[in-house]
């Protein structure tokens, strides 16, 4: 593997410039000028990079990221032999879009038997198509003015994703957007920008998955806005399979109307670096979300979650709870921010973070807080890390079950709450699965070892 | 059935076991009396394999093999139970896998089939009824919520559907009310064969006048001080513990 030395922010001015000029050049005036404004701000702003005072990246530090000149893939790509099964979706699968090393693949997606009223689509088309609605949000609520990566995903805006549910509408079937990375080409990057609007009493599910099947090096860079109606509901399930070379950075922004309601999964069980924001901005009575997150890493794999949840208006309720297996000399990041304003009364807020410790050599470093500036509210907090129950361990082998079964079973207790908090039931069983395979090999690399 | 010899066994370097004989015949009950603190719940751990005790010398035979050379997985696929004074809570795990995996785990050791999930839940269901338990509890999570009874009750429901060649029952009616222990006892009574053994660990005579046993014996100190019949039971809840310190 080659080294460089220096932070590669040129790398990326250079790759812009010749998109302008070629794949980029018939995208419309304003989005342009958009990702002119955020290649100024990202240049200045520079790879987060810096050790001291950099309180948001204390524990994360991204210079793996910053001295490789990743590019986009190069076109054509080819398309064949592409399998989805690993994502979670088929040939039936009635909504998806499918991106290939983030270029979106029109002939592997489809929308079958939407309503016409709904729009799922990809964003180059969305800019012409419903420039209405992308200029009205569009940049509006993922903050880049002090975000390195976010304004680096707004100087790319192109590939990615626009889903409206007009209101009063109610999709069953789920919209999936499959991310594959095939690692044909070396130190891709890719920023996929993805936006999603809801209309007033409007419900929706929607399922992120990203991965790869190779070992390959790439970076993505995601940038999500979600703006949920009045009295609307989101659930949005999120899994990546990347690689363990891969690294990922993603911002995903929800703004809650009035009594709207939103709900995620999060689930990691890929990926080399791995930083997550979820900022969700709670903006008026009523709204509510349930936030919960699984992060199952192994060898030296790093992953990282911020959660901000901004209680701007009061009778407002968030519950956050995310749960981690660590292996290896893995290390996780949790810090989980609650914010309650002045006069947001009654707000009702819990956030927990637990983990439970494989080995001696991972680490998982845990910061659950509160700002809170207004006296009535009911707001709990709580983190925890630990190993493996050896009373329950010995309770268990007493009944004749075998150490190695005996450990299975108390991992998969201990996350099956955060899977069981998905209510898509197909969706439930590849998560499910998908958990109980990742166990099953480390525990088998553990008792070969 | 079991035979120890000589059993010596410490936790954190502390002796507590400081020489114990005991045989168990087939079909026998055993009561294990004892003042707090005796080593009662140590010899019931010590047999099962609880990792943080050592055995610093000595055997205990099950049927001629040596259960102290086993992980304590071995112990029960060779037919020990252990019920537990303290049950413990498994998140997560669902009382009926739970049980299952260990029926299942027992069956692989002698060779026959895997139990699939219909025939269980329908076993499990026999078996729920007849130690009185509420039978939501087995799709609950082992022990979690469980009342103290429900916890013992549970115990009992564990040995019959594993059943063990030789059970050792560590205080299954501390904690209880004497309708609990009753129940409990019925249970143990029911499970009583011709072919099995069972150790009673008790701090009170109260149980043994639902499960009679064929030898009482004290433990005091690490060592058993004194055998007898049931009458030694009486006169020790007559008399206490003293006159054997």
């Amino acid at each position: 593997m080659t080294t460089f030395r220096k932070t590669q922010e040129s790398t990326y001015i250079e790759t812009r410039k010749l998109l302008e000029e070629s794949e980029y050049s018939k995208d419309p005036e304003w989005v342009r000028t958009l990702r002119d404004d955020a290649t100024n701000r990202f240049s200045k702003l520079g790879f987060p990079i810096e050790r001291r005072g950099n309180e948001a990246w204390k524990y994360t530090n991204v210079s793996r990221i910053s001295k490789v000149p990743f590019k986009p893939s190069p076109v054509p790509l080819s398309t064949k032999n592409i399998n989805l099964d690993y994502l979670g979706a088929d040939e039936n699968t009635k909504h998806k879009l499918v991106f290939i090393d983030g270029r979106y693949v029109e002939h592997l997606s489809s929308v079958k038997n939407l309503p016409e009223s709904i729009l799922v689509t990809n964003l180059e088309n969305a800019m012409v198509s419903s420039s209405t609605l992308l200029k009205q949000h569009l940049t509006k609520y993922a903050q880049d003015e002090n975000d390195f990566f976010t304004a680096l995903n707004t100087a790319f805006i192109h590939e990615g994703c626009f889903v409206h549910i007009p209101d009063h509408t109610y999709l069953e079937d789920p919209i999936f957007l499959l991310f594959l990375n095939t690692g044909h080409d070396n130190d891709t990057a890719s920023h996929p920008r993805i936006l999603i609007t809801t209309g007033i009493g409007s419900e929706a599910t929607l399922i992120e998955s990203s991965g790869s099947d190779s070992n390959a090096r790439y970076f993505v860079n995601s940038v999500s806005e979600i703006i949920l109606g009045e009295n609307s509901t989101l659930k949005h399930y999120r899994v990546q399979q990347h690689s363990e070379e891969a690294y990922e950075i993603t911002s995903t922004n929800v703004v809650l109307d009035k009594n709207a309601s939103f709900s995620s999964v999060n689930v990691d069980l890929g990926g080399g670096l791995v930083r997550h924001n979820l900022n969700v901005l709670m903006k008026s009575e009523g709204a509510s979300c349930t936030l919960n997150g699984l992060y199952m890493t192994t060898r030296s794999q790093h992953v990282d979650n911020q959660v901000i949840i901004d209680h701007a208006k009061g009778y407002t309720t968030a519950n956050e709870l995310y749960k981690g297996v660590l292996d290896g000399k893995s290390r996780t990041v949790f810090h989980g921010s609650i914010i309650v304003r002045e006069g947001a009364r009654k707000v009702d807020a819990t956030q927990s973070d637990k983990n439970l410790l494989l080995s001696n050599n991972a680490e998982a470093d845990t910061k659950p807080a509160f700002w809170i500036y207004c006296d009535d509210v009911k707001c709990a907090h709580g983190a925890s890390c630990g190993q493996i129950d050896k009373d329950a361990l010995f309770y268990m082998r007493s009944r004749g079950i075998s150490e190695h079964e005996a450990r299975g079973f108390l991992i998969r207790g201990f996350v099956s709450e955060i899977i069981n908090s998905i209510e898509h039931k197909p969706y439930w069983n590849f998560i499910n699965d998908l958990v109980g395979k990742t166990l099953d090999e480390w525990l088998q690399n553990r008792s070969l070892s | 059935m079991l035979e120890i010899r000589n059993l010596h066994a410490a936790v954190n370097g502390l002796e507590i076991l400081k020489g114990i004989d005991l045989k168990v015949g087939p079909g026998e009950v055993h009561a294990i009396m004892g003042p707090n603190g005796s080593g009662k719940s140590t010899m019931a751990h010590v047999l099962a394999g609880k990792p943080t005790y050592s055995v610093t010398s000595g055997e205990a035979l099950l049927d001629g093999e040596n259960l102290l050379d086993m992980l304590p997985e071995f112990r029960a696929r060779s037919g020990l139970f252990l019920s537990f004074q303290h049950p413990t809570e498994i998140p997560g795990v669902k009382l009926n896998q739970f049980l299952r995996a260990g029926l299942n785990a027992l069956r692989k050791t002698r060779n026959e089939e895997e139990i699939d999930v219909l025939s269980f839940n329908k076993l499990l269901k026999s078996k729920v009824a007849m130690v009185g338990l509420d039978p939501d509890l087995a799709k609950r999570n082992v022990n979690e919520g469980f009342s103290g009874g429900e916890r013992k009750r549970n115990e009992i429901l564990q040995m019959a559907v594993l059943e063990p060649k030789l059970a050792v029952l560590d205080e299954p009616d501390s904690g209880l009310d004497i309708d609990a222990v009753r129940s409990v006892s019925e249970g143990i009574n029911r499970l009583r064969t011709s072919s099995n053994s069972t150790i009673l660990i008790t701090h009170y005579q109260r149980i043994l006048d639902y499960v009679v046993p064929d030898v009482v014996h004290v433990l005091v100190g690490g060592r058993i001080v004194k055998s007898g019949d049931k009458l030694l039971a009486m006169e020790i809840e007559a008399n206490g513990y003293d006159k054997f310190e």
